[in-house]
């Protein structure tokens, strides 16, 4: 294990760079020798050494300690020791101050060089390991950009990597914010229709008459407002993937248009009678009980089995609980660039309301949770007092009326979030912890103007 | 390689020198001459560390090298350095043909217990054969009970054992040697046939 590491000394005297690198070459490592600071940069430009030993007092041009100063700019997680001939307090505080690791008096001990280089390689090796570890067990729990250890969502990650490369429709079904749009990118971006586009369309969003143009295109002046010529989102996906999120939502017209598409890979543009042909792939998301929609007649249940060829089904977060170190851990590494500061730590006590929460809005709302406690707390460590909004909204204490129902509550939350952001629905959402489709459609239901707060 | 030989730096007691002869032989299964001339180690002497250097000597000790690719060992009772280290018990070209031990520190005497022998000629021939490993391409070994685990104090001499582990001697397997206790001392004073000397 020893020889994959590589040494380089430093020393303007050749017998002093030889002898110590055939010294240490018994020991089993590569040494490399350089007679001046340029030279050592040069090799450090091609090598990436584990340990710099840099003499001090090297005449014309860079001295040790300039040395060591470039090649940690080349190479910042380099070890360097500095060696003397004359041990002074000032300079062995200026090249440990300067990022020195260690810092020698020659002649030493065999014994003492020895101990210090398989001390600094035995640090490098754990690092290297711990490094191989993190991404192995990285690579373990992330599909794409999903990321879980639960059994239930590992088996969606072999699902989706199975059916990646087939042309299948598949329906993916979940609460909202269980990740349903990132499993669809995952399974376009692993399979063969990766390099083509991957367009989304939310069905919750659109009333029925924008729906179908946005989905199929439509000539100029097919209808009051269109002004020109419009391709849809079946023709802007071609060659790719198109995602249909709330698919449970289209009307019955819509409906049978889609059905149509399915079947036969072909669609007319609204106000055309022409026919125009597709090679899209179709994954379309629900959180409806899109059965009792069939047996209650509101969605059709040809287009059902259309749709649900490949069924992936998206646990709630608190079904995985397992997950929420994993995903807050990843949230901060994701957050912290974002919001300009570093990642900070989570106190046990905090981590342990993460896990207890009930997460409604699922990996959304954790990573909305997580987001507004970095914003909020600047300290390194999160405590419990940074998360105190999720109690606040867990174990309520304000009392509702006795005639209200549910639906009541909701409606009213809504109201509460929309007055609050301004009628700015993507902040609504993210307020609620749940995605725009869901409050669109939620906006829709209880009739609630766009922007009530004027 | 067939033949190893062995030459002292300065004046070594030819007990010492047949002692060590006999334990390479029987280890690498190779056979040992004896070179009758010492070699001077006065050039390599420095006035300032009050002791002498090894990459000097060995680098001499090389020079001597026969042209049939023998093997050269040289032992000495002077105190050996290299500039980095405060002392040195030996030295060897990594893969190449020459080694040099040293018995200064070797010695009870130096640590100021009272002489003994057997250990001596024990350390003594710890040190050769772990030189001699090296020149085989042999580089230090985790088993600190293998000869070749790296010795940086009297103590770790002492703790290793004059054998190689079966890891370190499947090298030397590897790097041509025969099954030991085949090879062969002669204490004759032939020529070494080396033109330069």
């Amino acid at each position: 294990m020893k020889s994959q590491w590589e040494i380089l000394i430093v020393d303007d005297e050749e017998v002093m760079c030889e002898s110590l690198a055939a010294w240490l070459r018994e020991d089993g490592y590569r040494v490399d020798t350089a007679f001046s600071g340029r030279q050592a940069l040069e090799l450090a430009g091609h090598s990436d050494y584990a340990i710099y030993f840099i003499d001090l007092k090297m005449p014309g041009g860079m001295d040790g300690i300039e040395t060591m100063m470039n090649v940690r700019k080349l190479r910042a997680d380099a070890s360097v020791i500095i060696i003397t001939a004359y041990a002074t307090v000032d300079t062995a505080i200026t090249a440990m101050k300067e990022g020195a690791q260690e810092y020698i008096v020659k002649p030493c001990n065999p014994e003492e060089i020895s101990l210090l280089v398989t001390r600094i390689i035995k640090v490098k090796n754990l690092q290297r390991e711990n490094a191989l570890l993190r991404k192995r067990l990285e690579g373990q729990y992330r599909f794409q950009d999903l990321i879980s250890k639960s059994p239930q969502m590992q088996k969606v990650f072999h699902l989706a990597e199975e059916v990646a490369s087939l042309r299948s429709t598949v329906l993916i079904r979940g609460d909202s914010g269980t990740g349903k749009e990132l499993v669809a990118r995952a399974i376009h971006n692993s399979g063969d229709r990766a390099a083509g586009p991957f367009v989304a369309v939310s069905c919750a969003a659109l009333a029925e008459t924008l729906l179908e143009s946005e989905l199929f295109g439509h000539e100029k002046g097919a209808f009051t407002g269109a002004v020109s010529q419009k391709k849809g989102k079946f023709e802007l996906a071609g060659g790719g993937t198109l995602f249909l999120d709330e698919v449970g939502e289209i009307s019955p017209k819509v409906q049978v248009d889609l059905l149509r598409v399915l079947q036969e890979r072909a669609f007319y543009r609204v106000g055309v009678s022409e026919e125009v042909k597709v090679d899209v792939r179709v994954i379309a998301a629900t959180n409806k009980d899109l059965e009792r929609e069939v047996r209650e007649g509101r969605f059709r249940e040809d287009l059902y089995y259309r749709l649900n060829v490949i069924e992936i089904a998206l646990p709630p977060l608190r079904e995985r609980r397992q997950d929420i170190p994993l995903l807050v851990a990843h949230f901060l590494e994701k957050i912290a660039p974002e919001i300009g500061r570093e990642a900070p730590e989570v106190s046990d006590g905090a981590m342990r309301l993460l896990v207890d929460h009930d997460w409604p809005g699922n990996v959304r709302e954790l990573e909305n949770a997580v987001e507004r406690a970095m914003v909020t707390c600047r300290d390194q460590v999160l405590t419990e007092e940074s998360f105190a909004f999720l109690l606040r909204s867990n174990g309520s204490p304000w009392r509702v009326p006795p005639d209200m129902t549910l639906q009541d509550l909701e409606k009213q939350a809504i109201l509460a979030a929309l007055e609050r952001t301004r009628g700015n629905i993507k902040e609504a959402a993210a307020n609620l912890g749940i995605d725009r489709s869901t409050l669109y459609e939620k906006i829709k239901r209880y009739e609630i103007p766009r922007e009530p707060h004027n | 390689m067939n033949r190893l030989v062995l030459m002292s730096v300065g004046m070594v007691d030819p007990d010492m020198l047949g002692c060590v002869a006999e334990a390479a032989a029987r280890q690498f299964g190779v056979d040992v001459v004896c070179e009758p001339d010492p070699l001077d180690p006065a050039p390599a002497w420095d006035q300032r560390r009050l002791q002498y250097s090894s990459s000097l000597i060995l680098r001499q000790v090389a020079e001597c090298s026969p042209p049939d690719h023998s093997k050269m060992l040289a032992m000495t009772e002077v105190d050996l350095f290299i500039p980095m280290l405060s002392f040195i018990y030996g030295q060897a070209q990594l893969g190449g043909s020459a080694a040099i031990v040293s018995l200064a520190r070797l010695r009870q005497e130096f640590y100021g217990f009272p002489a003994e022998a057997d250990l001596l000629r024990e350390r003594a021939r710890k040190e050769a054969l772990h030189e001699l490993g090296h020149t085989f391409g042999l580089v230090h070994c985790a088993d600190v009970g293998c000869v070749m685990a790296l010795a940086t104090n009297i103590r770790q001499v002492d703790i290793k054992s004059e054998s190689f582990c079966h890891v370190c001697r499947a090298l030397l397997g590897e790097a041509g040697l025969s099954k030991a206790e085949q090879g062969t001392y002669s204490n004759h004073e032939e020529s070494m046939g080396n033109p330069d000397r």
